[in-house]
């Protein structure tokens, strides 16, 4: 019998549907993946099998009474730890929101629930989903399930903040995960790993129940191993939702059903700012090769300006932390999470000790930032000049627009690095996301897809951005860039 | 501009974190580089430019003036509400006294 774990989405779906293997089995085999990989990668902060196992029963019971499965019936899945889902601890991989259990589901986990996708358990992540290596959690750093081909064990990061997902879906752990996106956060980790990951246009799928980081920027989207795999999930996640006052009320496309690699009558536009001085030449490659697939497909390539590209990570760096500097006020220790009262402390002295407790360095120092650029005297010169810089930088894409239909650019400045060698310095950690952020702050529909290997063995990943609600077209360009890498590599098993 | 360890103590008095003086100058750089990096911003011309308030054209709907239209956002959960809290004390959040 085949190894269930090495089949996607849509093949357990068709297969569970077709009766060739029952969801329990799928449900068992992921189980089993899970539970060997974690003493070792760490991708999980709690495994829910049971979970699993309940839906995939659910699934195989409903199809022997002839009854319909659902667009994810028998497909387990991993939740990153950031969607609040009901009885099931919800942390944001942070000490604060340790032992929170929530009430209530995110609206997009009820949607995959209710799409017949089963738990596998809630991935782990950089907390609060600020990082880019996973190296800020509580519970620990997600190791990647790549190695360089030097032969050493280099420990290598699985990209962040989504690195639990992008570790458990490469490892085969699970064959979709969800990720969230705020700069980069399904992207970056993507490309790290070897899969593909879509983050939607902003409003797409519901806020409504995710830990918020930067509530104008946070989007949900899928982590999986191929195009056609996102597509589904996407579906399913998709949707207005009144619960969200930034949902948008538009019908989800069928968009696994609207797929199609034939780029012929399409313009692929080639950002001349992202061509940066010194790029890595392997990456640089990558980019050539996306680019040349595309025309194979029949695409017309166009270069484009986009020339405020380089004041947008600066323009991210001050907002994203604003906005968090805002949403994590409600982590006080009165209504959940940690409380830390020292003996004798008032109330202020409860909320600074509970505060300093609960959160990591990384966490403190974006809230500082975000304090300092919104408070008096500077919110002008800071605040105001970044959210004129992200009109600007939404102003390039449209203009862009006008002369392509999608925008071809590499995902992330190199390839995985390893564990350690960027937490020294903020700055060189947050220049990872130079090429995914300006599509997050424009709110535009932004895809990776695997590339090919680096000279190390390791993946690359070519990004395509695209018009607002055009999710189609950038799956689209997804797929005639998969179809054409032939992009079959992965990690081998250490673990 | 730069932050100095007494405005460093400031925002985080503001923010609400106890740092010590140990961490406080620990953040001072740390935040200096930050802020010394977006400072390049103010070199962009903006002339005319409103900043971004909302990044897909979107309305803000309004739900019907109606108590509990959504059950599940609505009242008549206290004791969901109150089962998170370190301290939950006779049906309210538990808090150090507040009024001597």
């Amino acid at each position: 019998m085949t190894d269930l774990t090495e089949l996607g989405v849509a093949a357990i779906r068709d297969g569970v549907a077709a009766g060739s293997f029952t969801a329990v089995e799928v449900a068992t085999a992921f189980n089993a993946n899970v539970a060997a990989a974690q003493a070792a990668l760490n991708a999980f902060i709690v495994a829910t099998p049971d979970k699993a196992l309940d839906a995939a029963a659910k699934t195989d019971k409903a199809r022997a009474a002839n009854k319909p499965l659902g667009k994810l019936g028998g497909v387990p899945i991993g939740m990153k730890d950031l969607f609040a889902t009901a009885g099931t601890q919800t942390t944001a991989a942070s000490h604060i929101l340790e032992g929170f259990i929530p009430p209530y589901e995110s609206t997009v986990s009820q949607k995959l629930w209710d799409a017949g996708a089963g738990m596998l358990g809630k991935l782990n992540l950089d907390q609060f989903a600020m990082g880019s290596s996973n190296e800020t959690s509580y519970f620990g750093n997600v190791v990647s399930p790549w190695r360089r081909n030097d032969g050493g064990n280099a420990s290598l990061a699985p990209g962040g903040s989504s690195g639990g997902s992008s570790s458990a879906v490469s490892a085969r752990l699970c064959p979709a995960a969800t990720g969230t996106d705020t700069g980069g956060s399904i992207r970056q980790p993507a490309a790290f790993t070897g899969i593909s990951g879509i983050k939607p246009t902003y409003g797409r799928c519901s806020r409504w129940g995710i830990v918020a980081f930067a509530s104008s920027l946070d989007q949900a989207g899928p982590m999986a191993r191929d195009v056609r795999d996102c597509a589904i999930m996407l579906e399913a996640m998709a949707g207005f939702d009144a619960k969200d006052s930034t949902s948008l009320d538009m019908a989800v496309p069928a968009w696994e059903a609207g797929l199609s690699p034939d780029m012929r009558g399409k313009k692929v536009g080639i950002p001349r700012e992202y061509r940066m001085d010194g790029m890595d030449a392997d990456v640089a490659k990558s980019w050539d090769d996306g680019i040349a697939w595309l025309k194979d497909a029949g695409a017309e390539v166009v270069d484009i300006n986009l020339p405020h590209t380089r004041y947008a990570l600066p323009a991210y760096y001050i907002i994203a932390p604003a906005e968090a500097s805002s949403n994590l006020a409600r982590y006080d220790g009165v209504r959940y999470g940690l409380r830390d009262l020292p003996e004798g402390a008032g109330l202020q002295d409860m909320y600074a000790a509970t505060r300093a407790a609960g959160f990591g360095a990384e966490v403190k120092r974006r809230i500082l930032i975000g304090t300092y650029v919104l408070s008096a005297g500077f919110y002008d010169a800071y605040y105001t000049q970044a959210q004129k810089v992200r009109a600007l930088i939404a102003r390039d894409f449209e203009q862009a627009f006008q002369q392509c239909d999608v925008i071809l650019a590499p995902t992330a400045p190199s390839a995985a690095f390893a564990l350690g060698d960027k937490t020294a310095d903020p700055l060189s950690m947050y220049l990872n996301d130079v090429f995914a952020v300006p599509a997050s702050l424009a709110g535009l529909p932004a895809m990776s897809v695997p590339a090919g290997l680096n000279r190390e063995g390791l993946p690359l990943g070519l990004q395509i951005i695209g018009r607002p609600f055009d999710e189609q077209g950038v799956l689209n360009a997804g797929l005639a860039i998969e179809s054409r890498a032939g992009f079959t590599a992965k990690p081998e098993r250490w673990w | 501009m730069s932050v100095d360890t007494a405005t460093v103590a400031k925002i985080a008095a503001l923010a609400r974190i106890k740092l010590s003086e140990g961490e406080v100058a620990a953040m001072v750089p740390e935040l200096n580089s930050i802020l010394d990096w977006v400072e390049q911003l103010a070199e962009v011309d903006v002339t005319g430019i409103e900043p971004m308030t909302a990044v897909i054209p979107n309305t803000l709907r309004l739900r019907d003036d109606k108590v509990n239209a959504d059950p599940l956002t609505g009242g008549n959960l206290r004791d969901k509400v109150l089962a998170n809290a370190p301290a939950n004390e006779h049906g309210f959040f538990g808090v150090p006294k507040v009024i001597e």
